[in-house]
């Protein structure tokens, strides 16, 4: 093990459901404990937290628990913490860790996300929901004209590879059925998903904003996913198998959803590659952020699996990225299939594949290498992940 | 589509944008030192950092660089479907609008379809939407 790398020991997940009424502090807590019990650390060896987006007072749902207060909850002795949304995506948080431990700051850092949107939009009083008398920063220039949601924002920009590159709805279907495929035996995804989809479903299901249907978009999810970043020369404390984090990358270059020319996917997954000395033939596995249908297609062809252009090539038929595929891709059932866990169940899920503790899922081949994503729009960000 | 639009906040970078309508002009900042343009507004301009900027009224024509039909009601009282685009503007390189294109049925929008501005004014924002032309 190299003493000047960053290594991800634990992981953890809370229990995973819609309308939950267990508080989101002890949601956080329950994966916190897992992660623990699983990297063989006690609560008193955390030294740093790092979140994203941090506490958002106007809008609990989206982000209700922040650094500070996990720190005061559990008497953490912290000595590096950080919670922003003023960083190229959710995994930037776990990047951001990474480079804490690199430079000596901390030596375990629990890094979470937790979501209660779910919960929220059934418990209003609770939780009131984003109510502004007006509408300012960059959404002044979407929502006055009633481009409300990120699947308006995202659609436009799938409805460009369909008239650029001639994308079919059921190429970009095939996101959307593997990432059920996957979820039905996900046991973290009873909740979410019950039954595999098939393509006259997806082909028959109401629209949202074209080309995206019901099934191209992820689904508001009560959940805390938990992953703890430790220090090369820390693991002598750690009892689990460690997994490195081999490069990562982030990028914004307009913050503003309508000019870019390219989502953020595409610089962000080239520049992970130059980080690095392996290459993209060398994945063993993609979790990529599906927040959308069309996002993991960015991705594809950012990272440079496909060419630009080609990424609903690559997916077509779906046998490429299925679980025993050339490229596994998404097989925890991603956000479409497993819930909105907002870009920590990507790395979650890469981190327990490259252990070979899938399951029932898990991919075949003893995988050493994977890549997880968050993001894509304006802003993203890249995880490469590696089991020496 | 008769529903209250989102407002934005006027403040010294986005007014002209807003309000422009009013005298049936399309204003987008403008730098009197490099002549570039830039969208959203700021106080400097992006591309020189000169604060020499100064809203200027452009053509108001543009094509559809790509768009989407809302299905979704995602507030009360909205009338779904309606054709969000993302309009490419004459003279104005590098700058897009998100808009919507209104006066034709949604299943008559095509990509590169040339557009004209209309403004549809809610107590005093003009909001910029735009129309098929010719």
């Amino acid at each position: 093990m190299a003493i000047k790398e960053a290594y991800i020991t634990g992981i953890g997940q809370s229990e995973v459901g819609i309308r939950l009424t267990r508080a989101p502090l002890l949601l956080t807590v329950d994966a916190i404990k897992e992660a623990l019990e699983e990297s063989g650390l006690k609560l008193e060896q955390i030294d740093g937290v790092a979140t994203y987006p941090g506490k958002m007072p106007g809008y609990l749902g989206f982000s209700p628990i922040s650094a500070d207060e996990l720190i005061e909850a559990l008497n953490i002795k912290s000595k590096w913490h950080l919670g922003g949304s003023e960083m190229p995506a959710q995994l930037s948080a776990i990047a951001s860790a990474a480079i804490a431990v690199k430079a000596g700051l901390a030596r375990h850092v629990i890094c979470f996300r937790t979501v209660y949107e779910a919960a929220a939009m059934a418990r209003p009083e609770e939780y009131p929901p984003l109510n502004r008398k007006f509408v300012e920063g960059p959404s002044q220039w979407l929502a006055p004209f009633l481009a409300i949601s990120a699947a308006n924002w995202t659609a436009q920009y799938a409805m460009r590879h369909m008239k650029r590159y001639g994308m079919t709805r059921e190429q970009l279907a095939q996101v959307a059925l593997n990432a059920h495929r996957n979820a039905v035996i996900n046991p973290r995804a009873r909740a979410i998903v019950k039954e595999p989809l098939t393509l006259e479903k997806y082909m028959s299901a109401r629209m949202i904003t074209s080309p995206f249907c019901l099934y191209d978009c992820d689904r508001f999810t009560d959940c805390s996913t938990v992953v703890i970043v430790s220090a090369g020369d820390a693991l002598d404390e750690v009892k689990c198998k460690p997994i490195r984090i081999a490069a990562v990358s982030g990028s914004v270059n307009r913050y503003s959803w309508d000019q870019v020319e390219w989502p953020a996917s595409y610089e962000t997954g080239e520049d992970l590659w130059t980080r690095t000395d392996y290459k993209p033939k060398d994945l063993d596995t993609a979790q990529l952020y599906d927040g959308f249908s069309f996002l993991p297609i960015t991705w594809i062809e950012g990272l440079g699996i496909a060419k630009r252009g080609e990424g609903h090539l690559f997916i077509e038929g779906g046998t490429r990225i299925a679980r025993d595929g050339v490229l596994p891709m998404n097989t925890h059932g991603g956000q479409l299939g497993a819930g909105r866990l907002h870009g920590f169940g990507f790395a979650h899920e890469a981190v327990t594949q490259l252990r070979g503790k899938g399951g029932e899922r898990q991919i075949p081949g003893s995988p050493k290498l994977a890549v997880a994503t968050s993001g894509g729009g304006p802003m993203a960000a890249a995880l490469l992940l590696a089991r020496d | 589509m008769n529903i209250s639009r989102p407002r934005p906040k006027l403040d010294a970078e986005n007014r002209a944008f807003w309000t422009g309508g009013s005298e049936g002009k399309l204003n987008i900042m403008r730098c009197g030192d490099c002549g570039q343009y830039t969208h959203p507004p700021k106080l400097l301009c992006r591309h020189c950092q000169s604060e020499n900027v100064a809203p200027q009224a452009v053509a108001g024509t543009g094509v559809i660089d790509t768009y989407t039909i809302n299905y979704q009601a995602w507030m009360p009282g909205l009338e779904v479907p309606f054709v969000i685009a993302r309009v490419k503007l004459d003279g104005v390189p590098g700058v897009y609008l998100t808009s919507n294109i209104v006066g034709c049925p949604v299943d008559e929008v095509e990509f590169d379809d040339r557009v004209r501005v209309t403004f549809e004014e809610q107590d005093g924002i003009w909001y910029p939407l735009f129309r098929k032309a010719g």
